[in-house]
């Protein structure tokens, strides 16, 4: 063995193989590196920055920095009235906002104790699956991009365009709908919206399979989201995940079922876990074939709905919104099944005021994301990449 | 609570869950409030909060798992922060409980309850960042979602906002 000084590399320790050398050690300069990915990468879906401290491509801890997209939501809300802070919860998970409207406008009728016409509670949860497909479709074109697969992308956005438009229909807005209201909707469905919303189902379920099939059976993808960020069940839920993460690590827990709301008992629909087969369950394949199984499931609750849905005789979408809404002095914690998990909302009110005294949002992501340092741990760069994406993370939501 | 009323099966629940822990702490918890919007106890013993809440966890019919949400409040008229948990049982059984835990407003602290529920880690670095309530014991606790030389907790009710941050104007 002979140490030599090659390239200006330091000091390097080779030995001799049949007239080959061969290096057996090199005593580089291994300090860590503290990387700062974000709060401008693409990888990171929005502002959001992890400092990673990176020993040569492995990262031995990343720290999550939120708040560059904070805009004091719960702030806003002590100073509007209750109806006002409907369109404030659109701009949270602004690929949702049909879910996170329903979620807000749940808790505020559990502190009111009102009724909701029964065709009212169809058409929300009709424009809530559309607009969770819309979410999904997001969420798994940009991990395609995330991963180096263009053209599934191309297609969500393809599909996607076709929900936004038909959401767009019937509340005038794409994104920020402000659609569904405290006790009743802005308006009702235009008169050829359910047809349409058939066809759309009809159209978007062989759609579903070939975009599953794109990605799922592509071996580039699954090798780089298979058995990676494995997250076992109790830690899961010790961490507060939920959604389509808990699900991932098999836990079948869904609020639709599992702590129903609005008209989710008369429906039925599957609640997909994974079973190990195709994926190792908790992993990062394991959250994205959750999500494109949901999808289908959407597909399914929606044609129920369409069918079980009284007519649009003498009705009025407005008939039960209170003329001033003042809840009588108390609390309440509700929540509702967002694409990215429990979205609750906490109201605590002094039975005087039309404006909460507080409100505040318990978002999915934020709970989702908090457990992004453990997930991390001696991972490599670009699986951090393949964990943040299967997060999917909306920064809006987590920093709100 | 009002008398002859009939409370709902989840309320039932929630005080059954109520009673067992009230067995073990008595004097340290208030009185059961069964309303039907959030059912409710309060800690009144706040250096016993993560004993309680390990209790919580861990007995076998309680197995609250799942720490769904903890929110901070400002309790003016009482002089007084405080903290709202929503507490359930996720997989195990179906009831939920909401505890509260309050301070003093200048110099209070609550102990963290970040090594029983990973959620409160950062749940509680917010409600530190937004109402300056201190957690004792909390492995992190930084601001998080306002940036750290911001000066005050805005969600206090006595809040005044800066007038400007790095030469920023802020009020507009």
């Amino acid at each position: 063995m002979q140490e030599l000084d090659i390239a200006g590399l330091g000091s390097v320790r080779v030995t001799r193989k049949n007239d080959n050398v061969v290096v057996i050690e090199k005593d580089l300069a291994t300090e860590q590196m503290v990387l700062a990915m974000g709060p401008q990468h693409p990888s990171t879906h929005g502002v959001l920055k992890l400092e990673c401290l990176t020993d040569g491509e492995v990262v031995t801890e990343a720290e999550p920095y939120l708040g560059y997209l904070h805009r004091c939501f719960e702030k806003c809300c002590e100073n509007v009235d209750y109806p006002a802070i409907v369109p404030y919860t659109d701009r949270m998970d602004y690929l949702s906002g049909m879910n996170s409207e329903l979620a807000y406008a749940l808790t505020v009728e559990k502190l009111l104790d009102i009724e909701i016409p029964r065709r009212v509670e169809f058409i929300r949860v009709i424009v809530a699956e559309l607009n969770r497909i819309a979410s999904h479709l997001v969420a798994i074109g940009t991990y395609g991009i995330d991963l180096g697969a263009f053209t599934p992308f191309l297609f969500c956005f393809r599909d996607r365009e076709i929900i936004l438009g038909l959401l767009e229909w019937a509340s005038g807005a794409r994104m920020l709908y402000n659609y569904i209201w405290i006790g009743g909707l802005a308006y009702d469905v235009p008169s050829d919206f359910l047809k349409r919303v058939r066809e759309f189902v009809a159209y978007f379920r062989p759609k579903a399979v070939e975009l599953s099939n794109l990605l799922t059976e592509n071996e580039i993808f699954v090798k780089r989201t298979r058995g990676i960020g494995i997250m076992p069940a109790d830690v899961a839920i010790n961490y507060g995940w939920s959604g389509p993460m808990l699900r991932g690590s098999g836990v079948k827990w869904d609020l639709r079922r599992n702590d129903p709301y609005s008209v989710y008992p008369e429906l039925d629909f599957n609640v997909p876990v994974p079973d190990g087969k195709v994926s190792d369950v908790g992993d990062c394949l394991s959250r994205h074939l959750v999500r494109a199984w949901e999808m289908d499931e959407s597909l399914k609750i929606i044609e129920q709905c369409i069918d079980k849905m009284p007519t649009a005789e003498g009705f009025n979408p407005r008939s039960a919104i209170p003329k001033r809404i003042r809840p009588k002095a108390g609390e309440v914690y509700a929540r509702a099944e967002n694409p990215r998990g429990e979205l609750g909302f906490y109201i605590l009110s002094d039975g005087k005021s039309t404006k909460p005294l507080r409100c505040k949002a318990r978002s999915s992501c934020f709970v989702n994301l908090s457990a992004m340092k453990d997930l991390s741990k001696g991972q490599l760069i670009p699986d951090l990449v393949a964990i943040i994406g299967s997060i999917d993370i909306v920064l809006g939501e987590v920093d709100r | 609570m009002e008398e002859g009323k009939v409370l709902s099966q989840s309320v039932q629940q929630s005080a059954a869950a109520y009673a067992i822990i009230h067995e073990k702490f008595g004097e340290a918890l208030s009185a059961f409030d069964a309303n039907e919007t959030m059912p409710f106890f309060e800690v009144l013993d706040t250096s016993l909060w993560p004993d309680i809440a390990l209790l919580m966890r861990d007995h076998p019919k309680l197995k609250f798992n799942y720490m769904a949400c903890l929110s901070g409040v400002d309790y003016q008229a009482e002089e007084k922060l405080g903290i709202v948990c929503n507490i359930e049982s996720l997989g195990f059984f179906n009831h939920k409980l909401a505890v509260k835990v309050k301070c003093p407003r200048d110099g209070g602290f609550i102990p963290s309850v970040s090594c029983v529920w990973h959620t409160a880690n950062w749940h509680e670095r917010e409600a530190y960042d937004m109402y300056g309530i201190l957690f004792t014991d909390h492995p992190d606790l930084r601001r998080i979602l306002c940036p750290d030389d911001w000066e005050g907790f805005p969600l206090r009710k006595d809040y005044k906002v800066q007038e400007t941050y790095h030469g920023i104007k802020v009020p507009y």
